[in-house]
């Protein structure tokens, strides 16, 4: 009953904060809104039992990605008239009602029927040191060995690239 | 389904659609660049959400051992690869920016023919 109450709980921040990213005009106000929904999204993967994701998502996202976009909005010091308005179209509403229906008939059609055996209930796979940092580590060097290697090749990638693409003149 | 007992699986990917239709509904609503790049964030946690949600409530009722943490990698790698799409698009804007003064997606229409 705790459980689903910090779901609820977390849940409503995520999905504020979230809108609150889209609605915003300024784009400072979207970045720290999204710096509380990856907190808020934090609390929901420790209930997932996932307490190693958890600690990565607020050390990589709210810590260096969200700097890095701050950093860059800060940088280009944009003017009132050129930040750029939500510009509601009839198009445009009726693609985001047709995004909301399709999110709406997967969350009740599709994924409901998911579970032959009707909804799994609490704790009936978590074994000790599930979602930790030793067996993480286990699954990630041992059964995916190869992608954690391309991984560290494309962040260098990455990095030489955002350093070639931003500086212009090297 | 009833909501208001232990959360189950659904209750996550319920919030996992709504979070990704929010991330799409920003992409194609704001014409912001920073914007839509934070939007495309949002879609890959919702992505993320479902990667864990399955890993925590797998689908077959004993999953084999070494197959049923492969939900945090997928989550550990789609991390690693949001911090360098951002750190790629980030530069992507401000090179934009600098010959064009501006970061409304709406005026970079030179590829269209």
């Amino acid at each position: 009953m705790a459980e689903a109450i910090l779901f609820y709980l977390f849940a409503i921040g995520v999905l504020l904060a979230g809108a609150q990213v889209i609605f915003r005009r300024n784009p400072i106000y979207g970045a720290l809104s999204l710096v509380g929904c990856f907190f808020f999204l934090s609390g929901i993967y420790v209930l997932l039992a996932a307490h190693l994701i958890a600690i990565l998502q607020i050390l990589v996202y709210a810590g260096a990605v969200m700097v890095l976009f701050v950093f860059v909005i800060m940088l280009l010091n944009l003017k009132e008239e050129e930040l750029g308005e939500a510009r509601w179209t009839a198009w445009k509403a009726i693609g985001v009602a047709a995004v909301v229906a399709g999110a709406g008939v997967i969350a009740w059609r599709a994924l409901g029927p998911a579970y032959p055996g009707g909804p799994v209930r609490d704790n009936a796979m978590v074994v000790a040191g599930f979602g930790g940092v030793k067996a993480v580590g286990r699954t990630l060097y041992l059964a995916s060995v190869l992608p954690f290697e391309i991984t560290s090749l494309l962040l260098l990638v990455a990095v030489v690239a955002a350093v070639v693409v931003a500086k212009g003149k090297i | 389904m009833d909501f208001f007992h232990a959360h189950q699986a659904q209750h996550y990917l319920v919030l996992a659609a709504l979070l990704f239709a929010l991330g799409a509904a920003g992409v194609v609503l704001r014409r912001n660049a920073i914007i839509v790049l934070m939007s495309i964030e949002l879609m890959l946690n919702a992505v993320n959400l479902t990667f864990l949600a399955f890993s925590r409530f797998p689908l077959v009722p004993n999953p084999p051992m070494g197959s049923f943490l492969s939900g945090h990698a997928a989550a550990f790698f789609v991390i690693a690869t949001a911090a360098a799409e951002a750190a790629v698009g980030l530069a992507i804007i401000i090179a934009v920016f600098r010959s064009r003064t501006s970061v409304n997606v709406d005026e970079f229409d030179t590829l269209k023919l």
